[in-house]
């Protein structure tokens, strides 16, 4: 089901999670302002954002565990929070951090938990507590008490706890906080099975190399307010490719590139490090790789036959991490 | 796990999209009435297995273990001073049972409750764990009637394990045999064992609306220990207004009136009439109090 709905693309499916103006006060402040999200099925979606700009309070009101000030909240073509017997049930979440009984083992937890919901079936509880244990590589430490777990456990337990019944929809939120490199990893690798099973995955997240690596979609909040949501590529603006050239030859390297078709910046505007090989050169690559602006390999073969000595050469995308700070500022300006 | 997902997936993709759609449908349409009872036995086993419970099971069971030694080394209590019954414990070791429950009705019995009813809501939201709960979906009336039945469990386990530690104590430490009642029949002490109960049945019922007062504040807050503490404060003020003649028309409506009222549990043939209003009163006091708490968590904002 969930697979052909993934395979079928977003406009035939509908959207997994979309919200229309959907707006959270407390008293005087705006943590949400109107914020309209619209997560395709079958997506991996980064929902980005700096510290305090809202993101853990819209997957509050996602999964009505806060009441929206104002707008809708549609969650798997359903309503929340009025649908939520229906809907959380095929809902895995891990909200802010995980939470879980310090004098209870891994395993029980999981139990409990699992008993809490509605419609789980206690005839299968054991084999899922177990099969969602071993799927994040706590099978080990089930019987251990969860006072004893790392930060890193707990996390892990966390979305295990989110995997415990099959869910359509995935909703993560800063998941891989605490892991190590090789936890944060496997979490990447586990997000991209399930997302190859069909399940949306909505991860809210601040490290943008993580979003980067593992997103299809992305959104970006700040200050409570959506300010870019869309295909990861979209949002990356592929048009913004550029080279960056090292060479001593700097006048002779300018002119092969004009001829080329390239605009290089004037050196001014990013004078680099003073190095022995000579300055640095940048210019963007056109629109994209693919279309009328030169091959980057060509334009160094133009600048070699012209005699300009080449000691570097790279071929840059903006990073998210530009687009990100484009959108959010620079620094530590936490939302007010 | 890396190596180890691969094997998984397709198990699980096969698993997956045909189970869940269905079993919600099936499940939703019935009503579910199993899983809901399975939610009440894991609260019922966490309660139970926390360690805080059992301390504060074994303080309680402490009572009657300190009243039977403490009387059993001193010298014989003259009549009619100290608690009821504590003057006949050295003749028939079932009063300690009587004389523990009594002593422990106004203070230790609506403390130890109050640690659990203001647990309820306010220990899952510190933890953290409410929202995961809420999340499963518990669902929030289901979610406060569990935490209520728990709380009420415990109003049961509590005056039991004071009255048959007390049953068990005095009999190992004195003689016992036929009990003479309030009205002046004797029963034999198996009968005695039966009425043991049956106050301890007055009180759990006692105490019912101060659980609910409990589990309205534990909605209140993210503290459990301001809702505890808060819950205990009531039950004491009930007690205090309880005591002032000047206030005597707002005597039948505290919810503390009727709690040392069990005497009539030892009458031949045992007096039902304080446990009807008793238990009229504390109906009053579950279905406001209940209500409360309905009002405040079901629109409440999860933040914690």
């Amino acid at each position: 089901m969930s697979a052909g709905r993934a395979a079928a693309g977003p406009d035939a499916a509908g959207l997994a999670i979309e919200t229309h103006d959907l707006s959270k006060r407390f008293g005087q402040q705006a943590a949400v302002d109107a914020v309209d999200l619209a997560v395709p099925h079958g997506a991996v979606f980064g929902f980005l954002g700096p510290n305090g700009s809202g993101k853990t309070t819209t997957i509050r009101m996602l999964l009505g565990l806060a009441a929206a000030s104002a707008g809708t909240v549609n969650l798997l073509g359903r309503r929340m929070p009025e649908a939520f017997h229906e809907v959380l049930p095929r809902v895995g979440a891990l909200v802010e951090g995980p939470a879980f009984y310090p004098f209870l083992s891994g395993a029980a937890n999981l139990h409990r938990l699992d008993a809490a919901g509605r419609h789980t079936v206690p005839a299968t509880r054991k084999a899922r507590v177990e099969r969602a244990l071993e799927r994040v590589g706590l099978e080990h430490a089930a019987g251990k008490r969860v006072h004893a777990y790392s930060l890193g456990m707990k996390q892990r337990l966390g979305i295990a706890n989110a995997l415990l019944s099959p869910r359509d929809l995935l909703v993560l939120d800063e998941p891989t906080n605490g892991l190590d490199p090789q936890g944060t990893r496997e979490v990447r690798n586990l997000v991209r099975s399930l997302a190859h099973e069909g399940t949306t995955v909505f991860v809210s997240s601040h490290l943008l190399a993580e979003v980067d690596q593992m997103c299809t979609h992305a959104a970006v909040m700040s200050a409570g307010k959506l300010v870019a949501q869309g295909p990861l590529s979209d949002l990356r603006q592929a048009g913004s490719t550029r080279l960056r050239l090292v060479t001593p030859d700097d006048g002779a390297a300018r002119q092969v590139l004009t001829r080329l078709g390239l605009a290089p910046e004037p050196a001014e505007v990013d004078p680099g490090k003073p190095s022995p090989d000579g300055g640095t050169i940048v210019a963007a690559l056109g629109a994209s790789l693919q279309q009328s602006a030169p091959l980057p390999e060509e334009v160094v073969a133009h600048l070699v036959q012209a005699g300009v000595r080449v000691r570097g050469f790279a071929v840059e995308r903006e990073s998210l991490e530009d687009r990100f700070v484009a959108l959010t500022g620079e620094g530590f300006d936490v939302a007010q | 796990m890396p190596s180890s997902l691969p094997a998984e997936i397709p198990q699980a993709a096969g698993t997956a999209p045909q189970a869940a759609p269905q079993r919600a449908s099936k499940r939703s349409g019935s009503g579910a009435p199993g899983s809901g009872l399975s939610f009440l036995a894991s609260e019922l086993k966490v309660l139970f297995s926390r360690r805080r419970t059992w301390a504060l099971l074994l303080a309680l069971a402490a009572i009657p273990v300190l009243i039977a030694v403490a009387v059993k080394v001193s010298s014989a209590v003259p009549p009619g001073r100290g608690p009821a019954f504590l003057d006949r414990i050295t003749q028939n070791g079932l009063f300690v049972a009587f004389t523990s429950m009594l002593v422990s009705v106004p203070l230790f019995m609506p403390l130890a409750v109050g640690v659990v009813a203001g647990d309820t809501i306010a220990g899952e939201a510190g933890l953290g764990t409410l929202r995961y709960l809420l999340v499963a979906p518990a669902g929030r009336v289901r979610l406060l009637l569990v935490k209520y039945v728990g709380a009420l469990a415990f109003c049961v386990v509590a005056p039991l394990a004071i009255g048959l530690t007390g049953a068990a104590i005095g009999a190992a430490l004195f003689p016992v045999g036929p009990v003479t009642l309030l009205s002046g029949g004797v029963v034999q002490p198996a009968e005695a064992a039966v009425r043991i109960v049956l106050i301890a049945a007055y009180i759990a019922v006692s105490l019912a609306g101060l659980s609910a007062i409990g589990l309205f504040l534990s909605t209140m807050t993210v503290v459990p220990v301001g809702a505890m503490a808060a819950t205990v404060v009531v039950s004491v003020v009930s007690e205090v207004l309880d005591q002032l003649p000047q206030l005597e028309w707002l005597h039948p409506w505290l919810f503390s009136h009727y709690w040392l009222g069990f005497g009539d549990m030892l009458r031949q043939p045992v007096l039902w009439d304080s446990f009807g209003s008793n238990g009229l009163l504390q109906a009053g006091y579950v279905a406001v109090f209940g209500a409360l708490a309905y009002g405040r968590f079901v629109t409440k904002d999860i933040l914690s």
